[in-house]
C-alpha cells in the first residue's frame, strides 16, 4: 500500500507575526516559514506504518510556490520516499488543494491519504474534509490513534472530539487527518538530509492535472485584533479577591 | 446593517442580470434563507446550535431560518419539540429520521446536507464550529462544490464575514462571492444566544419530516461507529462557563490539578488545561484551550502556571477578566491579564481556597 502525505508550507509556529500596513496580509517575506506542525505529525505517522511494514511507500505532496519544495526536502529528510510539487500562487484554498490532492489520488492510486487537521496560518480545518468528500473516501478527522488492519483492509481511529475520543472504524482507502496527540515527530539527521537531496521531486501545475486554482472567497482585509487594555500587578490573594468583587464584580 | 445587506444583494443582482428580471432571483436571491445544522442531546439543543441561530439571524433581518436535525428515536422527536420553540427566529424544523444518523458520521451527515439543500436552495448552510461541525460541514460543501468559512466571530453582511487567522493573531475580513449556499461554521463564544423570551414560548415552529426515499449513500458501510469515551463531569461545560479555572505546566502533576478541581468547584467553574498540561497527562484532552482545542470567552478565565504561548492565547483572548497566577514575572501570559499575581500557585490556590466567598 502507498501512503500520501500532504504537506504546507508556513510562518513558523514561534513567530510572532506582523499585519501588513496596507491591510493586504500578514507579512511573509524574511519570516521564518516551516512545515505546518500538524503535517509533520501527519508524515510522521506514515512513516511509522511504513516502517510497521503495513504500508511500502510514503509520498509527500506540497502545493504552492517555488518554496514548497524545501518543505518537500525536510519532509524526504525525515524519510518520505518521494515527493511531488504542485506549483501554484493563486487560488490556494482548501477547496482547489482538495481537488488537485483528488486529481493526485487518481494518478497515484494511494491507500491511505493523511493530512494535517489544520494549517496554522489560515486556521481553516477543511482540506482532508473536502478531499474525503470528493473522493467519496470515510475520513477519520483529528486523529489521535491509527491502528490498520492489514487483512480486513481497516482503519481503527481514535478522534479527539468535544466530549472526548470517538473511535470509528473506516474502510480502506481512507483520510485521516492528525490532531497534536497522535505522536511525536522525528528530526531529520544530517545523514538523511544529505540522502533527501538525491531524492525525487515530481512537479506539475494544477493545469496539468486540469485543476482551475479558483476561489469563492475574496479577502477584504487583514487587521490586527483589538489589543486589551493594559493590566495591572498586584501583590496579595486579597487584593485579587478585593478586585474580582469590587472592581471587575465578576465574583 | 440588514438594510445594507439587502442593497448590496441587490446591487448584485442588478450588476448580473438584465434589467428586465431586476426582481427575479439571481444567483444571490435577495432574502436570505438559511439552514442551521443542530446538534441535539438528550432530547433538547445544544447550546453551541443555539448560537448558530444567533449568527443566522444576523445574516439578514428577512432571514427564514429552519434547523436541521438528524438521529433516530424518540430523543429525536423530543428534541425536534424543543427546536420548534427554541428560538423565535426559527421558521421551520426538518427532521431526518434514521439510524444512519445515530452518531455524527461526517459520511451520511454530509450526504444528508447536500440533498436537503438540493431540495430546497437555502443561500445560507451554518453550524456551530466544534468537532461536529468541522467535521461534517467541509465535507458537504465540497459535495456541494462551493467554499465554507471557518469559525465566523463577526457579520457584518450576508456575504462579508470576519474571522480569525493565525491562532487569532489577525482578523481577515472576507466576502463569499461564490454559488449558493455560503456555509458557515461560526464561532459560538462571539453569537451568545438570548435567554429565553416570553414570546418563544408561544411560537411554535412547523415540524417536517425529510424525505429519506432517494437517499443514497454513495459511502454506506465505509465508516462506522465504534464508541466515545469521555469522562463524566458535574461541573459547567467548557465551552459555556461563565468562570474558567485553567492549570497549566506549573501544576506539575495530575495529583495537583485536583486542587485546581477545588478551586474551580467553589466558584462554580469549569476547568480547562494547556497543551503541555494534557500531553504530560494531568487531564484528557478535551479540556485543552488553545488555537487547536477549545475556544472560551468567558466573563472571569483564571490561569495558574500558564506561561501564555500564542497558541493557549488564541484560545481564551477573548476572555472578559483574565487573572493570572504565575512565579515568572516575564511569562507572556502577564501581557493579556487584567489582574497578574507574581507567585507561587501552591500557596495562591490554598489561600483563594480558604479566602474565597462561599457562592450562595
Amino acid at each position: 500500500m502507498k501512503i500520501m502525505v500532504a504537506v504546507k508550507r508556513v510562518v513558523d509556529y514561534a513567530v510572532k507575526i506582523r499585519v501588513k500596513p496596507d491591510k493586504t496580509g500578514v507579512e511573509t517575506k524574511n519570516v521564518k516559514m516551516s512545515m505546518n506542525p500538524f503535517c509533520e505529525i501527519a508524515l510522521e505517522e506514515a512513516l511509522r506504518i511504513r516502517e510497521s511494514g503495513l504500508a511500502s511507500e510514503v509520498v509527500a505532496v506540497s502545493i504552492g510556490p517555488a518554496q514548497c519544495v524545501d518543505t518537500l526536502r525536510t519532509g524526504l529528510a525525515m524519510g518520505a520516499d518521494r515527493g511531488i510539487h504542485v506549483e501554484s500562487q493563486d487560488g490556494l484554498n482548501p477547496l482547489s488543494v482538495a481537488k488537485v490532492l483528488r486529481a493526485l489520488v487518481e494518478a497515484e492510486k494511494p491507500g491511505l491519504f493523511i493530512l494535517g487537521k489544520q494549517a496554522i496560518d489560515d486556521d481553516c480545518n477543511q482540506t482532508g474534509q473536502m478531499l474525503a468528500g470528493l473522493l467519496k473516501w470515510p475520513q477519520g478527522t483529528f486523529a489521535s490513534k491509527v491502528t490498520l488492519d492489514k487483512e480486513k483492509q481497516v482503519a481503527t481511529v481514535d478522534r479527539e472530539v468535544d466530549g472526548g475520543i470517538e473511535t470509528v472504524l473506516l474502510d480502506l482507502p481512507a483520510v485521516i487527518t492528525t490532531d497534536l496527540r497522535l505522536n511525536q515527530p522525528r528530526y531529520a539527521t544530517l545523514p538523511n538530509i544529505m540522502k533527501a537531496k538525491s531524492k525525487v521531486i515530481k512537479k506539475y501545475t494544477p493545469g496539468d492535472l486540469n485543476v482551475e486554482m479558483k476561489s469563492d472567497l475574496e479577502v477584504l482585509q487583514v487587521t490586527e485584533p483589538p489589543k486589551r487594555k493594559a493590566g495591572v500587578i498586584i501583590s496579595s490573594v486579597d487584593e485579587l479577591i478585593d478586585k474580582l468583587k469590587d472592581e471587575a464584580r465578576v465574583i | 446593517m440588514a438594510t445594507r445587506a439587502l442593497i448590496g444583494a441587490r446591487s448584485r443582482a442588478t450588476f448580473r442580470l438584465p434589467a428586465s428580471r431586476f426582481l427575479s432571483i439571481g444567483p444571490i436571491s435577495r432574502f436570505a434563507s438559511t439552514l442551521v445544522i443542530a446538534e441535539h442531546e438528550g432530547g433538547s439543543i445544544k447550546a453551541p446550535s443555539l448560537s448558530a441561530v444567533e449568527a443566522a439571524k444576523s445574516l439578514d433581518k428577512d432571514n427564514s431560518i429552519s434547523m436541521l436535525l438528524a438521529g433516530s428515536g424518540p430523543s429525536l422527536q423530543e428534541a425536534a419539540a424543543y427546536a420548534a420553540s427554541c428560538h423565535p427566529s426559527v421558521s421551520k424544523v426538518l427532521v431526518a429520521d434514521s439510524d444512519r444518523f445515530m452518531h455524527p458520521l461526517a459520511e451520511p451527515w454530509a450526504r444528508l446536507i447536500q440533498l436537503v439543500q438540493q431540495r430546497e436552495n437555502f443561500s445560507h448552510i451554518v453550524a456551530a464550529s466544534g468537532s461536529f461541525g468541522k467535521n461534517i460541514l467541509p465535507r458537504a460543501a465540497a459535495l456541494l462544490d462551493v467554499s465554507p468559512v471557518t469559525d465566523v466571530i463577526e457579520i457584518s453582511e450576508s456575504t462579508k464575514f470576519v474571522r480569525p487567522i493565525y491562532a487569532g493573531n489577525a482578523l481577515c475580513t472576507v466576502r463569499y462571492t461564490g454559488a449558493h449556499p455560503c456555509m458557515l461554521t461560526i464561532r459560538s463564544t462571539s453569537f451568545q444566544a438570548q435567554p429565553d423570551s416570553t414570546d418563544s414560548k408561544a411560537h411554535k415552529a412547523p415540524i417536517s419530516q425529510v424525505d429519506l426515499s432517494t437517499f443514497e449513500e454513495d459511502t454506506i458501510g465505509k465508516s462506522q461507529y465504534v464508541k466515545l469515551t469521555s469522562q463524566e463531569s458535574e461541573r459547567p461545560d467548557l465551552g459555556n462557563a461563565r468562570i474558567v479555572v485553567t492549570g497549566g505546566r506549573g501544576l506539575k502533576s495530575a495529583e495537583n490539578f485536583k486542587m485546581l478541581e477545588k478551586l474551580a468547584e467553589k466558584l462554580g467553574a469549569a476547568v480547562g488545561a494547556t497543551r503541555a498540561a494534557v500531553d504530560a497527562g494531568f487531564v484528557p484532552n478535551d479540556l485543552q484551550v488553545g488555537q487547536t482545542g477549545k475556544i472560551v470567552a468567558p466573563e472571569l478565565y483564571l490561569a495558574f502556571g500558564v506561561s501564555g504561548a500564542i497558541q493557549h492565547l488564541a484560545g481564551m483572548r477573548d476572555s472578559k477578566v483574565i487573572v493570572a497566577v504565575n512565579k515568572d514575572a516575564d511569562a507572556p501570559i502577564f501581557q493579556v491579564a487584567d489582574y497578574g499575581l507574581v507567585g507561587d500557585l501552591f500557596e495562591v490556590i490554598p489561600e483563594l481556597l480558604e479566602k474565597l466567598p462561599e457562592k450562595n
